[in-house]
């Protein structure tokens, strides 16, 4: 079955497996995004508590999840790769070059990007994932681990909401260029469709990322002291 | 003028060249001065007057690729001021005029960077990769003789305008020059377009695109990001739209030609 | 002395058929035991190149670009004749014949001509098989166009780069060859000169280009198809690199050059802007259908053309000519905007240039509809002069475009010298003294698809199948010159450079052998060239070393041979005591200043042949017979 291997390790392979990750990751931003709206919800958290709890005991999710995984690995493997070699392509630089006047920063910047939002993403599975997942959060009133104070106390601290708005700013750029360059890719490209791709791809950024900044702001400026 | 506008003042300006002896050579910006440049001269009839002037001192002349003058034949390829083929939109080094600098402008001149484009000399590079994705299947396979009658085969005419529009590449090499990753997508494209769009093209439609996408790996040019510097830089505006159209064509030809290598 | 021109006998329209059937084949198998050189991957070369592969040859192609896909067949505009009829509107063989043969001024082959108007229409057949993508109607079939003041459409086009889209055909089946190894391609490599063992062709001697290595090549057919060399001009429409090196060098070895001073002027060219112009660009002639042509009444009037009244302006094209006015046929238009200019009121700070204006097309149609017809020529126009054509009339003045003349070729295509073939703009044979609008192309592909692989099998049939190496002695001797003729170049170490000289030669050129000759011009050109030649052997600059890309050395090695060249134009201009076509003689001419032929004493071919260096060459006469064809004289009053 060499055609597989030799299909995915062509340049265009290799992008495909990074635009159909890409567009699986922005659906998982969606239900992210969504779920996490309990948030908002002001009843001291069992609403989130609630919703955390089937997030990680449902066995559908858990199986979803490790697809999830592997959407995040393929997505960075591939890019990664696609990076190193898209680099060895100028082994000799420009020394006068000005990019800046034929395209926008953030389309070029797409691994710069990509990697803050990995080291973003390290820092935010270690503090919620895994602690919600492995370590010993305190019962709520209703027997469920109690996420939401940890959310709350993460969210007062200001360098935390630094990190998680910086962080927004970073994927929603990511998202700017990363949608429409999926469908791109994906050779989903029809003089009708794609302005509208376009429009999409950059309403799809703003407001997803808009509403992840939206909750470590909420908290550290709206939400007042934990009454226990 | 030669034409109308007496008002143009010959320029000062100063040039930093790569120079570099051969392929294996280490390179380097060198400086140079040109005086009394007419706004009126191309860009390469300014590096003309320097190589004249050089000549004259007995130093070698700057080597650059150039032959039609005209923006048609694809040899003219100057990196000018950070950007293939100068500031100009839709222009190639030879269309660009001096009346797009003014007096006192320091210009930096350097060739496609690409390891794909060994520098020959100078600002001379090596396109040769071009010529063997091509020979790797942009072509119909017909011999001479033996074709039908032209009007045999209709095609619609937007069809045939668009085949034209991709098949207007001139092959200079400012979409891999400009390119962050010195790609060349946009070329293999605009000849994968041509001949998916046309009824000619379909017999070979899977071999095709996947020997060329093959031979482009090969050849060591880097993977398209849809950043789209190519298409901003192209002298002709060969659209974006074909790189979209190549990977559908790479897509369903990988999933469905009976190649298992 | 001249071969025969192996015109076969019998009808015009069975010649070529009943030669097919004469010729001699060559054995399928035998076929891949020949080696053939092709010099020039231009629209003749390139197809010449993947014909023959694909009939079983062994190609060998070289050209001095970094690609074939670089050559000046790409430059054309307009687009490729062919009597396919399809417009049902009159056109047929014999009329794309007779027109061709008519507007060369009765100095063409009949038989060539009516061959070339018959495979006109594989031609396009096999272009569009290519897919090479030609003008649509909105039924998806072919679209025509009337081009250069022809009677009917029998035009095909792509928009206004025929030439790139037949040449990226033509490249497309050479590269499938390659791909095969039926051809092996040999890029940036320049012919410096032809070997012939034994009287025939079989071999070149190269110089590649970046390392400045000279090889040697054997083949058992060379053909050239090196284009034409319009560039002893200095400033032409042609391409910087163009040159006549490859036929001249094989012009001394004994290939006769034929009619060298037919040359054809373009009317409608950006004019020069000053000394430092390196090429002139061509604007498609389309823009006669609706530009006016006039200059200022009044000498050295220098005001902004739309500050002269009507009354002071001089429409001379339509004042001299009222049936056809701006659309009288290239040469007149070219000799008339000389005319103008040189009576002082040409225009633009040279004073070389006459205005085409617009004004009135754009008042009478609106700048909608003019920009619909010319948009991409206006933007070409402003791009390179800074003006805009819709406000300000452009400027024009005539270039030199094309040539007629090259290396002599028997109806087979072969040269003088057996085993040596010459296609394309490369030999003399189609066009007579004057070549017609979207002819060009067509001659070149029709060459190399379709007359060169049959006629080059008659030749191959009867040579031995047996390898050819580069051992023989020519060889060693043919590289040895090229070497020391370089040595000579470097070592000559004076003062002045190859452009210089160039520049020098092509103002001679200009002046004295240019739009309009006389005796005693062509006189004093001669002398002057022979000084020039002089001076170039004494006083020539170079820097640097033969082992290396070194673009001067290049340059001179092609100027000296434009030198020897421009003076042989000179003579063969000189010795035509006519007016035809390109060439015209002021002292022939009617009352009405129109070209004067002479059809009792010069209905020939000169063919010239080299005697020696220092030695004038000789004349040698093939008279055109002309049975198809009434001789008339053409009037455009």
């Amino acid at each position: 079955m060499s055609w597989i291997s030799n299909t995915f390790s062509s340049s265009i392979g290799r992008k495909v497996i990074v635009a159909i990750t890409g567009l699986f990751l922005c659906s998982f931003l969606v239900v992210h995004l969504i779920g996490n709206f309990q948030l908002f919800k002001d009843d001291g958290g069992a609403a989130f508590n609630i919703y955390s709890h089937f997030m990680g005991t449902n066995p559908v999710i858990r199986t979803v999840e490790w697809g999830l995984l592997l959407g995040f690995v393929f997505h960075i493997y591939e890019s990664y790769t696609l990076a190193v070699r898209n680099r060895a392509a100028r082994s000799v630089a420009y020394v006068d070059s000005r990019p800046s006047q034929n395209s926008p920063w953030y389309s070029r910047s797409m691994a710069l990007l990509g990697t803050i939002i990995l080291l973003f993403l390290l820092v935010h599975m270690y503090n919620f994932f895994y602690r919600a997942r492995f370590g010993d959060l305190d019962p709520d009133i209703n027997n469920n681990a109690d996420l939401y104070t940890l959310v709350y106390s993460s969210f007062k601290q200001w360098w935390y909401v630094l990190l998680y708005v910086a962080a927004q700013v970073a994927l929603c750029y990511h998202l700017i260029h990363g949608f429409r360059s999926g469908f791109q890719t994906l050779g989903l490209n029809h003089r009708k469709y794609t302005p509208l791709v376009r429009i999409i791809g950059y309403a799809f950024a703003i407001i997803v990322c808009a509403g992840f900044a939206a909750m470590p702001l909420y908290f550290f400026f709206f939400k007042p002291e934990l009454a226990h | 003028m030669a034409g109308s506008n007496p008002n143009a003042k010959p320029m000062n300006l100063t040039l930093k060249v790569w120079r570099q002896k051969n392929r294996n050579a280490e390179g380097q910006i060198v400086e140079y001065q040109v005086k009394d440049i007419s706004p009126e001269m191309s860009f390469l009839e300014m590096l003309d007057v320097l190589n004249e002037d050089l000549l004259h001192k007995g130093e070698e002349p700057v080597a650059f690729d150039h032959d039609c003058r005209e923006g048609i034949c694809g040899s003219c390829n100057l990196f000018i001021n950070g950007r293939a083929h100068g500031p100009e939109k839709g222009t190639t080094t030879c269309q660009l005029h001096m009346r797009k600098f003014s007096d006192g402008d320091t210009i930096t001149i350097e060739p496609w960077r690409a390891n794909a484009f060994p520098v020959n000399r100078d600002l001379s590079v090596d396109r040769s990769a071009f010529d063997r994705i091509i020979q790797a299947g942009g072509y119909v396979s017909v011999n001479t003789g033996g074709a039908p009658d032209g009007n045999e085969i209709p095609i619609p005419k937007p069809v045939a305008d668009r085949a034209f529009e991709a098949a207007t590449c001139i092959a200079c090499g400012a979409c891999v020059a400009a390119c962050k990753n010195a790609s060349a997508m946009l070329f293999v494209s605009a000849k994968i377009s041509q001949l998916a769009l046309l009824p000619q093209g379909q017999v070979e439609r899977k071999t095709r695109v996947e020997n060329m996408i093959a031979q482009m790996d090969k050849e060591g040019f880097g993977a398209c990001t849809n950043i789209g510097q190519c298409a901003a830089e192209c002298p002709v505006g060969i659209s974006l739209e074909n790189i979209a159209l190549m990977n559908r064509e790479f897509i369903s030809a990988k999933a469905t030609s009976n190649n298992l290598a | 002395m001249l071969p025969d021109s192996k015109i076969p006998e019998g009808p015009l329209a069975e010649k070529w058929e009943k030669h097919k059937f004469n010729v001699k084949l060559v054995n399928p198998a035998n076929k891949r035991k020949y080696d053939v050189i092709i010099v020039g991957t231009g629209l003749a070369g390139a197809s010449a190149a993947a014909s023959l592969a694909e009939l079983g040859y062994n190609v060998k192609a070289f050209t001095y670009h970094d690609s074939p896909r670089r050559a000046h067949s790409i430059a054309a505009q307009g687009g490729i004749n062919a009597a396919k009829n399809y417009q049902n509107d009159g056109d047929s063989v014999f009329r794309l014949f007779y027109d061709t043969i008519k507007g060369g001024d009765y100095r063409a082959r009949e038989a060539n001509v009516y061959r070339l108007a018959q495979v006109s229409v594989n031609i396009i057949d096999q272009c569009v098989a290519q897919g090479v993508p030609f003008a649509r109607e909105y039924g998806g079939l072919l679209a025509n166009r009337s081009f250069g003041g022809a009677q009917v459409s029998r035009t095909f086009y792509a928009r206004g780069q025929t030439g790139q889209q037949l040449l990226l055909g033509a490249y497309s089946a050479l590269s499938r060859q390659v791909a095969y190894g039926k051809v092996k391609l040999y890029t940036r490599s320049e012919m410096l000169d032809l070997v012939v063992v034994d009287g025939k062709a079989r071999g070149i001697v190269t110089r590649n280009l970046i390392t400045g290595e000279i090889q040697t090549h054997s083949a058992h057919a060379v053909i050239l198809a090196t284009g034409g060399y319009g560039n002893v001009f200095y400033l032409s429409t042609n391409a910087k690199y163009c040159n006549v090196t490859a036929p001249w060098r094989a012009h001394k070895k004994g290939a006769f050059f034929a009619n060298p001073c037919f040359t054809q002027i373009h009317p409608t060219c950006i004019p020069v802007s000053g000394d430092y112009q390196s090429k002139l660009t061509l604007m498609s002639e389309s823009l006669r259908n609706d530009g006016r042509v006039w200059v200022p009444k009044a000498k050295g009037d220098k005001r902004d053309p739309r500050q002269i009244p009507e009354e002071e302006r001089d429409y001379f094209l339509e004042r001299k000519y009222p049936a056809f006015g701006n659309l009288v046929p290239r040469d007149v238009a070219s000799r008339n905007a000389k005319q103008a200019c040189d009576e002082g009121r040409g225009v633009g700070t040279t004073g070389l240039a006459v205005y085409l204006d617009f004004a009135d097309v754009i008042k009478r149609e609106g700048a909608d509809k003019v920009s619909q017809k010319y948009g991409n020529l206006f933007e070409m126009y402003e791009k390179i002069t800074g003006e805009n054509p819709y406000e300000l009339p452009m400027r024009i003045y005539p270039a030199v475009h094309y040539t007629m003349g090259g290396l002599w070729v028997d109806y087979n295509l072969q040269t003088t010298i057996p085993g040596l073939y010459a296609t394309g703009e490369c030999n003399f044979s189609d066009h007579g003294a004057n070549r017609l609008g979207a002819s060009a192309l067509m001659q070149g592909l029709a060459d190399g698809y379709f007359v060169i692989p049959y006629t080059i099998g008659d030749y191959l049939a009867q040579t031995a199948p047996t390898p050819v190496t580069t051992q023989h002695p020519a060889f060693a001797q043919a590289e040895a010159e090229v070497r020391e003729r370089i040595n000579k170049l470097i070592s000559i170490k004076g003062n002045r450079t190859p452009t210089e000289f160039h520049k020098a030669l092509g103002h001679i050129m200009w002046e004295y052998c240019g739009m309009a000759r006389n005796a005693e011009g062509l006189r004093h050109a001669k002398a002057e060239i022979q000084k020039l030649r002089k001076e170039f052997w004494s006083d020539l600059k170079l820097v640097g070393t033969n082992e290396e890309l070194n673009q001067a050395l290049e340059n001179a090695g092609r100027v000296a041979d434009f030198i020897e060249l421009g003076e042989l134009m000179v003579d063969d201009a000189l010795h035509r005591n006519e007016s035809c076509g390109g060439h015209f003689r002021e002292e022939y001419q009617t009352p009405e200043n129109e070209a004067l032929r002479d059809d009792e004493n010069f209905a020939y071919v000169a063919a010239w042949e080299f005697a020696g260096e220092g030695k004038p060459e000789i004349l040698n006469k093939e008279e055109l017979q002309f049975e198809n064809v009434k001789l008339t004289q053409r009037s455009y009053k």
